[in-house]
């Protein structure tokens, strides 16, 4: 016997998979992507006495076709990487619905165990099962657990370690692999007969063909060895897209599409409806035969709350509520620790600065202060928004109610051409467009989720702000602030807007996905859930994110330090510098005297380094929309982060540090700029591409660099097409050029 | 007739769904065969549609609820 063994956890969305794979693993878990494909691969290991067993969590799924991403992801998983056994999470408290899987893991002869969860519901529900037979039905070991409280653990993972020990999952067969075999061979399923096994049967005209396609695979060595052949069988008939695609025997094809002809002239309807009918009327059968039901109050309690939370009066209030709750919590909330975080790097910055002598230049000093300190303090800022947001995320989905949010928002997003779900990340995105991208991973399908993600930096973030707040009164009179403020982002939500239906109907189009979702009952979340799902994305934006994050952040740093202002410029400013510190005018007076010539040498310097180069460089480009090097310069610096736009600004402008209430900042911007170019410079920021931990971001949640690549330069484009359209049209009318 | 027509509260039984491979290996999978008795939960005329099958809640596109068809 191994002493490893892999086990992969299958089951329903809703059905409480998670709960069991955290009270398994607890938090040795590893969370990536698979290949390719957006859905996550949760795996995590565990130990049952001397074996040490790997725990994969398979995505949510209702059956194994191959139309979802999750479903192929969880379906090529079993088939390929064999994991030695199979559980399927069942909710006990909607059993029929639920074992539609298990008759298609059971089809694909893989040692299954059942866990019933949430027995403990189902039982107050009036249910009663005899696990005995149901474990004949499905030839699985069945194992009543309750997730939340962590109930039947062990005798799960015991019914596991005996499962891939024996081969078979049922311990009234003695033959080592008669779940694989008893299915895939005619004798044996006479044979099953004989000992009253219930068998998965299609019905003669059904299993007629089947058998024909079968005996066309067993003959074939190229799908013999890799599929169990009745599967694959069946799985032909019912039109299995993938699966057809990959068997090129022309026989098999030949006789697949006989075989689906004939059987939909005979039955009068799809094969697939045909199958899953059958599929459903064995379940009825093990159900009739082994499950009591006394009472139907499933939904009493959840049905009670549905009529408040979704209710056509009070829906929408409870809903925005909500939302407005989680915004608070994860901005406002959020905001203290946000602050401590800055004051230690601040910190932190110093006492590192404090081991140079005062005044000394020195390149690794400003390495480590400007660029590494300055660069990871600026990610694990954003550590308590993110963790915050996914609590409250978490909340609102093991609850239930985030399925009742898209319900009700479904009606709005449909207009452009997006999911209910869809406007939760969309509304974080006033706050910080880095927690609504990751707030689309509750997004299925990935074209909505793409597009989600696309248009998020349209919600003006946080961090523009300070941008807002130092251009519009620097330019517009008193009774125009407000106004000015609500206008772009009115602008922002409509690009949103336009950019996702135009999206949705070009790059994203494709079939649109059908709506479906099913409406879990209401459930208290539990702590131990929550907090793993919070600790989990943190987790991953720290690692992931954090490392490109602080190579941008260092290369940013290097571009407005290299080269380094010549000699020659150097010695004037100290020159200067000595001339008013030996000079005998008033303390007060050299003390203005110095700041502005460090001012000027910062600018100086500014302009002489990279950055300020390509803010020269680049000026050309800019010209049509009214900018020169020196808005430019802080719009590269702006990658890093929004805000720096307004901190460059100011060296530009040799004000020194500046904020956005700077009074001699908005003065010079006021005398150089006309207010149509103060516009164009919002409306430019608004739009232009995110910020480096945003393009991070979107690459690890996109699982491209492509992506990342296309919403960087799609935005800037957006961007500098909008303002040059509003610059030209304005300066040739002569609007706000006074 | 078409689900989308039948009122909130009735009990009927799913005749056909007349849609692609995809949707109906997806509604089978939710449980929404041919055969299964379901009660409309809520029909308000635009906006999603709520139903009950075999227990579970399940809300389905306006659009896909003219595609089911019922008795």
């Amino acid at each position: 016997m191994k002493s490893k063994i892999t086990v992969a956890l299958a089951g329903n969305p809703n059905a409480g998979k998670t709960t069991i794979f955290n009270n398994l693993t607890g938090a040795r878990q590893h969370v990536g992507n698979y290949p390719g494909v957006t859905v996550e691969r949760k795996e995590g290991l565990c130990r049952h006495g001397n074996i040490e067993l790997q725990i994969v969590d398979l995505p949510g799924t209702y059956s194994l076709t191959a139309y979802s991403a999750e479903e192929m992801v969880a379906r090529n998983f079993i088939i390929d990487e064999k994991p030695d056994v199979v559980v399927d999470i069942i909710d006990a408290s909607n059993l029929e619905r639920n074992l539609y899987l298990a008759v298609q893991l059971m089809e694909l002869g893989v040692p299954l165990v059942l866990a019933f969860n949430m027995s403990d519901m189902a039982k107050a529900r009036g249910y009663e099962f005899d696990t005995e037979k149901l474990s004949r039905f499905f030839r699985a070991r069945i194992v009543q657990t309750v997730g939340n409280k962590g109930t039947g653990m062990k005798e799960l993972l015991d019914a596991i370690i005996e499962t891939a020990t024996n081969g078979t999952s049922d311990t009234n067969h003695k033959d080592e692999k008669a779940s694989t075999d008893l299915l895939s061979s005619k004798a044996n399923i006479r044979g099953a007969h004989h000992q009253a096994m219930p068998i998965m049967n299609y019905g003669w005209e059904i299993e007629k063909e089947i058998a024909k396609i079968e005996n066309l695979i067993q003959k074939n060595r190229s799908v013999a060895g890799k599929y169990n052949a009745r599967w694959l069988a069946v799985k032909l008939l019912e039109n299995d897209r993938e699966l057809r695609a990959k068997v090129t025997s022309p026989k098999i094809n030949e006789q697949v599409k006989k075989s689906i002809e004939h059987l939909e002239k005979v039955l009068g309807e799809s094969t697939e409806t045909a199958i899953a009918g059958a599929r459903y009327g064995f379940i009825s059968g093990a159900c009739q035969e082994a499950v009591r039901s006394t009472i139907e109050i499933r939904h009493t309690i959840s049905d009670r709350i549905d009529s408040v939370v979704m209710s056509r009066v009070l829906g929408m209030p409870i809903f925005l509520g909500l939302m407005y709750l989680v915004f608070q919590l994860t901005f406002t909330l959020g905001d203290p620790p946000m602050e401590w975080i800055d004051n230690f790097f601040g910190w932190l910055g110093g006492m590192v600065q404090s081991w140079w002598p005062v005044g000394s230049e020195s390149l690794l000093k400003s390495l480590i202060v400007d660029g590494i300190i300055g660069g990871v303090g600026g990610v694990i800022v954003f550590l308590p928004n993110i963790l915050l947001l996914f609590l409250s995320i978490a909340i609102l989905e093991d609850s239930g109610y985030m399925a009742r949010a898209a319900f009700i928002m479904d009606r709005l997003m449909h207009k452009i051409g997006l999911h209910g779900k869809s406007f939760i990340p969309l509304l974080l995105g006033f706050g910080c467009t880095i927690p609504a991208i990751m707030a689309t991973r509750t997004l299925e399908n990935e074209r909505d989720r793409l597009t989600t993600m696309f248009v998020a930096p349209l919600m003006s973030c946080g961090a523009r702000l300070p941008i807002y707040t130092l251009i519009i009164p620097a330019f517009f009179p008193q009774a125009w602030q407000a106004p000015m403020l609500w206008i772009i982002y009115m602008i922002g939500i409509s690009l949103a807007i336009i950019s996702a239906k135009l999206l949705r109907s070009t790059v994203f189009k494709g079939e649109s996905v059908p709506f479906v979702m099913e409406l879990p009952p209401y459930r208290i979340p539990t702590l131990k859930g929550v907090l793993i799902h919070m600790w989990e994305r943190g987790w991953l934006f720290l690692k992931k994110a954090g490392t490109i994050i602080l190579g941008i952040s260092i290369l940013l740093w290097a571009a407005t330090t290299f080269p380094g202002l010549p000699e020659r410029s150097k010695n004037h400013f100290k020159n200067e510098r000595n001339a008013v510190s030996t000079s005998n005018l008033p303390e007060k007076e050299k003390a203005e005297r110095l700041t502005a010539i460090n001012n000027a040498e910062a600018e100086a310097a500014l302009e002489y380094s990279i950055s300020g180069r390509i803010g020269h460089a680049f000026e050309p480009v800019f010209k049509p929309i009214g900018f020169d090097w020196k808005l430019v310069t802080p719009v590269i610096g702006a990658i890093a982060a929004k805000e720096v736009f307004v901190s460059q600004l100011g060296i530009i402008y040799s004000v020194g540090e500046a904020d956005e209430t700077s009074k001699s900042l908005r003065s010079k911007l006021r005398s150089r700029y006309t207010p149509l170019t103060g516009f164009c410079i919002l409306l430019f920021m608004l739009i232009v591409a995110p910020c480096v931990a945003t393009f991070a971001v979107m690459k690890t949640e996109s699982g491209s660099w492509k992506y990342a690549f296309y919403q960087f330069g799609g935005l800037t484009l957006l961007a500098w097409v909008l303002t040059m359209i509003v610059y030209q049209i304005g300066s040739r009318l002569g609007i706000g050029i006074g | 007739m078409p689900l989308a027509i039948v009122q909130a509260g009735r009990w009927v039984r799913i005749v056909t769904v007349n849609a692609g491979h995809r949707l109906q290996n997806r509604l089978a999978a939710m449980g929404l065969v041919p055969g299964v008795e379901i009660k409309v939960l809520r029909n308000s005329m635009n906006g999603p549609f709520l139903i009950e099958v075999k227990g579970s809640r399940i809300m389905l596109g306006r659009r896909m609820s003219q595609k089911i068809i019922v008795m």
